[in-house]
């Protein structure tokens, strides 16, 4: 039997192909996903993802062990601010990636639905030794809301408590307690608010944004959203056997103070001395077709390979996130079906904030 | 529901086949297929002079989630495809059973067409299938 959350009458009323992700019933779309994108890019629209999962984690050493447990470093933000992380094996392979808030003494860790149980038994385990307590909170649910006036439609329809200081929120900020968190993050590209609320009050929240004309959105958009913003999924393009190094997450890897151990340090500076580490693109499709997940990438330095792909809804082309060799090239080839497309190398985000940011295939319109 | 039109022949594979006066197929994918599919981003037709067997792969559709093949529903040789959908993969969403055909095809062997379902036999396929 498949996991539902709060608001799965809700979908089963808006009329939502509901779909099995990773052991929970969720709504790949309520009709249309291309339409669904483009509310997102132009006006607003929400998620319900609260299939995704909340942990606390508090007591005198949390930071401590954070800073242990995850390759970027907590302490680098102060309280009211959100961290974006992998945590890491021994061997630098991504466990998760996660996105942890600072509250005012304590931490709260949203992680992938797909990895939760995983994640958490991996959490308790490495915490032996250090003075926390890490706290599962089934009891929250969350609804992302993402889109330029995602904001202000949001903003009126807050929790009292959160409303004052949500609306003074900058880009990774927060406003959080026990009962609840406004954080100004997003998984889509987008301006917006991620509102982790209890279960109960979740419901409620989505009538109102329904009603304030935030359109309700399915998992496939939230696909296609992340993907034209260049950003990364788990399980596709980064896993157990991938270190951030080798999936475009270098950045979130926070090398000083060089002092700080954490787990999977010594494998990545063991990776990165050895330098040949791979490139992890954009890339556009010049000819026709669509490019997947796991195509073959031809390259003039071997060949890589499409971890996430499929079609911009914004930019009207094919776009994907591949992991290919080094090499000074910018023109490749994807094997579609038998038939070699070409493809060019780009720098991703490919769209953010409603704006295009790559060059388009001349033939495309 | 979706749409069954009583005068098309339809596949287990959710092609339907009309035929048309000249004696050629005209040949899409079925309301049902579509709406499983999605929005449709993506479609590649076969060209003039192809020829295909029975059950052989002649066109792809690709939806935002995934590639689907469309078979050749009998053998025969493609007169041509629809190359409207080549700008507006849309147009086999909003109407999969006029402006949204997918190619036409001479068949080999007209027989070949009695061993298709009706609309009811397909209504009927598609109540097994769930």
């Amino acid at each position: 039997m498949a996991q539902t959350t709060p608001l799965y009458q809700k979908h089963q009323q808006a009329g939502a192909k509901l779909v099995d992700f990773a052991g929970w019933d969720m709504p790949l779309h309520y009709g249309s996903q291309v339409e669904e994108h483009h509310a997102v890019r132009r006006d607003a629209g929400m998620f319900d993802v609260s299939h995704m999962c909340a942990a606390d984690v508090s007591g005198d050493q949390a930071l401590a062990f954070l800073q242990y447990l995850l390759a970027n470093d907590v302490a680098r933000v102060a309280a009211g601010k959100a961290l974006y992380s992998c945590m890491l094996n021994e061997q630098g392979g991504v466990v998760d990636d996660l996105i942890v808030y600072v509250l005012d003494g304590f931490y709260r860790v949203v992680v992938n639905a797909g990895t939760a149980d995983k994640d958490v038994a991996w959490m308790q385990a490495r915490s032996q030794g250090f003075a926390v307590d890490i706290k599962v909170r089934r009891d929250l649910g969350i609804i992302a809301v993402q889109g330029p006036n995602a904001r202000e439609k949001a903003l009126p329809l807050l929790p009292q408590a959160y409303r004052a200081p949500a609306a003074e929120l900058g880009v990774f900020e927060c406003v959080g307690d026990a009962q609840g968190l406004i954080g100004r993050t997003g998984y889509t590209g987008e301006d917006g608010f991620e509102c982790i609320l209890p279960v109960d009050d979740l419901p409620a929240l989505w009538d109102a944004l329904v009603t304030a004309g935030v359109a309700p959105c399915g998992l496939g958009a939230r696909d296609t959203l992340r993907m034209e913003a260049g950003m990364n999924l788990y399980g596709q393009d980064m896993d157990e056997t991938i270190t951030p190094l080798q999936a475009g997450l270098g950045w979130t890897v926070a090398w000083q103070p060089e002092a700080r151990d954490f787990v999977g340090r010594k494998a990545l500076e063991q990776q990165k001395a050895a330098g040949q580490l791979p490139r992890f693109v954009g890339l556009v499709l010049e000819g026709r077709g669509i490019m997947r997940a796991h195509q073959v990438v031809d390259t003039p330095a071997g060949p890589g390979e499409v971890t996430s792909g499929g079609f911009s809804p914004t930019a009207g082309v094919s776009i994907a996130l591949a992991r290919i060799p080094r090499g000074d090239f910018d023109r490749v080839e994807i094997q579609i079906r038998n038939k070699n497309v070409p493809a060019r190398v780009v720098k991703a985000p490919f769209v953010r904030n409603g704006k295009i940011l790559i060059d388009l295939p001349e033939a495309s319109s | 529901m979706s749409q069954i039109p009583a005068e098309l022949k339809y596949t287990k594979s959710h092609e339907w086949i009309r035929l048309e006066a000249d004696g050629s197929l005209t040949i899409g994918i079925t309301d049902h297929a579509q709406e499983a599919l999605g929005d449709l981003v993506f479609v590649e037709t076969p060209e003039a002079g192809q020829s295909f067997g029975s059950g052989d792969a002649a066109a792809v559709v690709e939806s935002v989630k995934a590639a689907s093949d469309v078979y050749a529903p009998v053998a025969g040789d493609v007169i041509g495809g629809n190359e409207v959908l080549a700008d507006a993969p849309e147009t086999l969403n909003d109407d999969p059973y006029g402006e949204g055909w997918i190619f036409k095809l001479k068949p080999a062997d007209a027989g070949e067409l009695d061993g298709l379902m009706g609309a009811d036999g397909y209504a009927d396929f598609l109540k097994s299938e769930q």
